[in-house]
């Protein structure tokens, strides 16, 4: 799973996809999420990570962390070839 | 650098919610680094608000509409260019473009300097000529064709399947869902525009635009998408943001090197969702929201007086993509004598 490499997060957790002009405003830990992402970080590593810092889980983590993966793939911001 | 002086006349000074892009074709000019421009505006309607900016137009001649004939047109010109010596025009109506284009070489005999698409270009990309235009060049077009009469509507299926889009040969478009739609919209622009209309295959996906400059030899000398972000009723951009997308850029260029487009251009695409692209209308004139081009690093307007001036202009190769432009509306206070100045002697 791999952002694609044209998109832009700020610090305030927000998205510009400069392909299609869309933008987003994510939650704090969405954006942190998308910025682990972007660190090439995969989900075994953010979930340990998130879950280190956050009150959650493994069940509840892995829910929300899979809608959120549909979501970007919804709006076109995953790289098609992912890396493994 | 020293900025040379020049008289550019400009048209399309109504900024109105149908803009037209002679004010952000001004702003370009006046920020230009090369020039130094005096700037004649041609107005056809006396409530054109350019009109009545002059610290954005020095100069206003009111002109006779094209259709009242090219000739009387041309007059008008020259008398205006006797007073003010102009040494480029940039027309901006769809309407007036083909007179501007057929006595081009006079204007050019005259000493003005204009930057316009050849007769050639200008007819084969008509939205009527979109199927032909798409085979011809190898471009992606919506199934289309005119019709002349109502009673071509039942025919209309199974070559098309509802909804549809049926447009004037000139202005508007309209989604039909069904028949009885067709025939709602047909006489509605039939009215306004006449005769043919264009029954258009409806293609989902986004509404994108490219800006382009083509400089006669199949080279582009600038090009920026946008996608609009904030229509209006008339389907006009009040917001738009520029993209960073290769593929649009590459379609463009693919475009103006194989027509050897020459002049500035808006190509007015669909993006599927699956990536594919449609061409849908080539606007053979920049348009109303240029500045957005400026405002990212092209200045086409300048580059534009540059090849009408005969000088060498090196390609745009940057431009900044996520900037925005927002338009809005503003109230003018204007004097009745200026109004009745322009009315009565057609000069302000």
């Amino acid at each position: 799973m791999k952002l694609k490499k044209k998109i832009a997060v700020s610090e305030t957790g927000f998205i510009f996809d400069p392909t299609t002009g869309d933008s987003f405003s994510l939650n704090p830990t969405a954006a942190e999420i998308l910025n682990l992402l972007k660190d090439g970080k995969n989900e075994k590593e953010i979930k340990k990570e998130i879950m280190a810092e956050y009150d959650v889980d493994e069940s509840t983590f892995e829910r929300s962390f899979l809608d959120f993966m549909a979501m970007l793939r919804l709006y076109n911001m995953i790289e098609e070839h992912e890396e493994n | 650098m020293k900025k040379t002086k020049i008289t550019v006349a400009v048209s399309g000074l109504n900024n109105t919610d149908n803009p037209g892009p002679g004010i952000p074709v001004i702003r370009a000019l006046r920020e230009s680094d090369a020039f130094d421009v005096r700037i004649i505006g041609l107005a056809y309607e006396n409530l054109e608000p350019g009109i009545y900016m002059h610290d954005v137009v020095d100069k206003v001649y009111q002109v006779p509409y094209p259709s009242i004939g090219s000739d009387k047109l041309l007059q008008r010109l020259a008398y205006i260019h006797s007073i003010e010596k102009i040494d480029v025009l940039i027309p901006n109506f769809d309407a007036e473009l083909y007179s501007f284009i057929s006595f081009e070489h006079k204007l050019h005999e005259m000493g003005i300097g204009t930057w316009l698409p050849t007769m050639e270009q200008f007819e084969e990309r008509h939205k009527t000529k979109l199927p032909e235009y798409g085979k011809k060049y190898g471009v992606n077009v919506p199934h289309s064709r005119p019709i002349n009469s109502i009673a071509e509507i039942n025919s209309l299926t199974p070559e098309f399947s509802y909804p549809l889009l049926v447009k004037g040969k000139f202005y508007d478009a309209y989604v039909a869902f069904n028949p009885e739609q067709v025939s709602l919209y047909f006489n509605k622009i039939a009215t306004k525009w006449g005769v043919p209309i264009i029954i258009q295959q409806f293609i989902r996906g986004t509404e994108v635009n490219v800006i382009a400059l083509g400089d006669g030899k199949g080279n582009t000398i600038g090009a920026v998408p946008m996608r609009k972000q904030y229509i209006t009723d008339k389907g006009k951009a009040w917001g738009g943001i520029t993209l960073d997308d290769q593929n649009m850029l590459d379609l463009c260029h693919k475009i103006l090197k194989k027509t050897k487009w020459k002049g500035g251009m808006e190509l007015e695409l669909i993006k599927t969702f699956d990536n594919k692209y449609y061409l849908i209308e080539i606007n053979p004139r920049i348009p109303a929201w240029v500045y957005l081009a400026v405002g990212a690093g092209q200045n086409i307007p300048e580059a534009m007086v540059k090849l009408a001036l005969g000088k060498k202009v090196k390609p745009f190769t940057t431009y900044e993509s996520g900037k925005m432009f927002i338009r809005y509306s503003w109230d003018m206070i204007v004097d009745l004598k200026e109004f009745e100045q322009l009315s009565t002697n057609g000069e302000l």
